[in-house]
């Protein structure tokens, strides 16, 4: 008796998926959020008072596995004062079409000036304008910062810059988002 | 018999281009053609939870000559070259090209001998998408902004205008934002004052 129902079940199962929720998301009219760690475009973040975080080591470049990053490092001068210290990128290129998001250039930055967005809507049809630049690239300027160059705002050694409180684009400390794939 | 006879003179319910290419972009017929990774975020983005279908493109075609969409998912190595000419090729006008992730786009991380730096060397690419692979959110964008361009396809006269003319393609903008309620109205208001010019 089973085996002659057997052909039925296969319907059965069909029919009761029709009282199923659908796991369909509708991507565009309804964006859900990524994992808060998503590898995503990168951001170049700023100190508390505008001054770029990157001194142009180019450390990220050497660890890009896909030769996506290009830095072009230059001098600060008491006129001309991008970033605290010596030395600021004065050409930063990321190419996303080489770019693996990885996050090797992440981990290799020494001052956390590199990180990365969640935002991955990247497409273009050019590949000229799939390679970002520094302007593209930096992170916004927040209430209460400067657009460089402009003389070292929160005090006058690396200390007052690299020591003090945790400053807007690091995340460290911050809780632990769970409830999102 | 219509309600375009009550309408006065000259007026049509929408021009042969827009009609056109709406009924191009929304039934998209990609290719059934993945390389390597690539292809398992495409085939995801084909399953139950992204659900192509819901753009009219759910039927991956197993021969090129039904096909409108190709889908290049994945490094494409010297050898495979002159086969992804050939499905190209093979593919009816109109045809689109999608280079999805960043080995298809321009080799990536293999720039070595073996792969083609770029799948432009050999077929033209109308949509760039990084990523390694891209998520199946960064197909269905690439592939919304590909309708976008879709739409901006002139036909007859138009083309031979804006060949002699020059023009501005329009803008790329991202699909969360074009999709939106304001970015709908923004993207009609758009094409109107495109087709009254």
């Amino acid at each position: 008796m089973a085996s002659f129902l057997d052909p039925v079940k296969g319907f059965g199962l069909t029919f009761s998926t029709m009282f199923k929720k659908a796991t369909t998301e509708s991507y565009p009219e309804d964006v859900r959020p990524t994992a808060p760690r998503y590898h995503g475009r990168h951001m170049l973040n700023r100190h508390p008072d505008g001054l770029e975080k990157c001194i142009g080591c180019e450390l990220c470049a050497w660890a890009c596995p896909a030769d996506a990053i290009y830095v072009e490092g230059a001098d600060n001068t008491d006129a001309r004062r991008y970033s605290p210290g010596e030395r600021y990128a004065a050409v930063y290129q990321i190419n996303y079409l080489r770019c693996i998001f990885c996050g090797l250039c992440i981990e290799a930055c020494p001052t956390r000036s590199l990180t990365m967005t969640n935002e991955y809507e990247l497409a273009d049809d050019s590949r000229q304008d799939l390679i970002f630049t520094k302007e593209q690239l930096l992170a916004p300027l927040l209430p209460g910062m400067e657009q460089p160059p402009h003389p070292m705002r929160l005090g006058t050694s690396d200390a007052d810059y690299y020591l003090g409180a945790a400053s807007p684009g690091d995340r460290a400390g911050e809780p632990v988002q769970r409830d999102v794939r | 018999m219509g309600l375009e006879e009550k309408l006065p003179s000259g007026i049509l319910l929408s021009t042969v281009e827009g009609v056109v290419n709406w009924s191009r972009k929304s039934s998209l017929w990609p290719a059934t053609f993945g390389l390597a990774c690539c292809a398992i975020e495409m085939m995801a983005t084909g399953a139950g939870r992204y659900d192509l279908a819901r753009f009219g493109m759910e039927v991956f075609r197993p021969s090129p000559r039904q096909a409108d969409l190709m889908i290049v998912a994945g490094r494409v190595s010297q050898k495979m070259a002159p086969v992804v000419r050939q499905i190209y090729d093979q593919m009816p006008e109109p045809k689109w090209v999608i280079a999805m992730g960043v080995c298809a786009s321009s080799g990536g991380m293999f720039n070595n001998y073996a792969i083609v730096q770029g799948v432009d060397h050999i077929v033209p690419v109308d949509m760039y998408l990084p990523g390694c692979p891209p998520r199946p959110e960064m197909l269905m964008d690439a592939i919304l902004k590909l309708h976008d361009k879709i739409m901006d396809e002139p036909l007859g006269a138009n083309a031979k205008r804006r060949e002699r003319e020059g023009y501005q393609p329009r803008e790329l903008v991202a699909s969360s934002q074009r999709y939106t309620k304001e970015g709908k109205k923004a993207s009609r208001a758009a094409f109107f004052a495109e087709r009254k010019s």
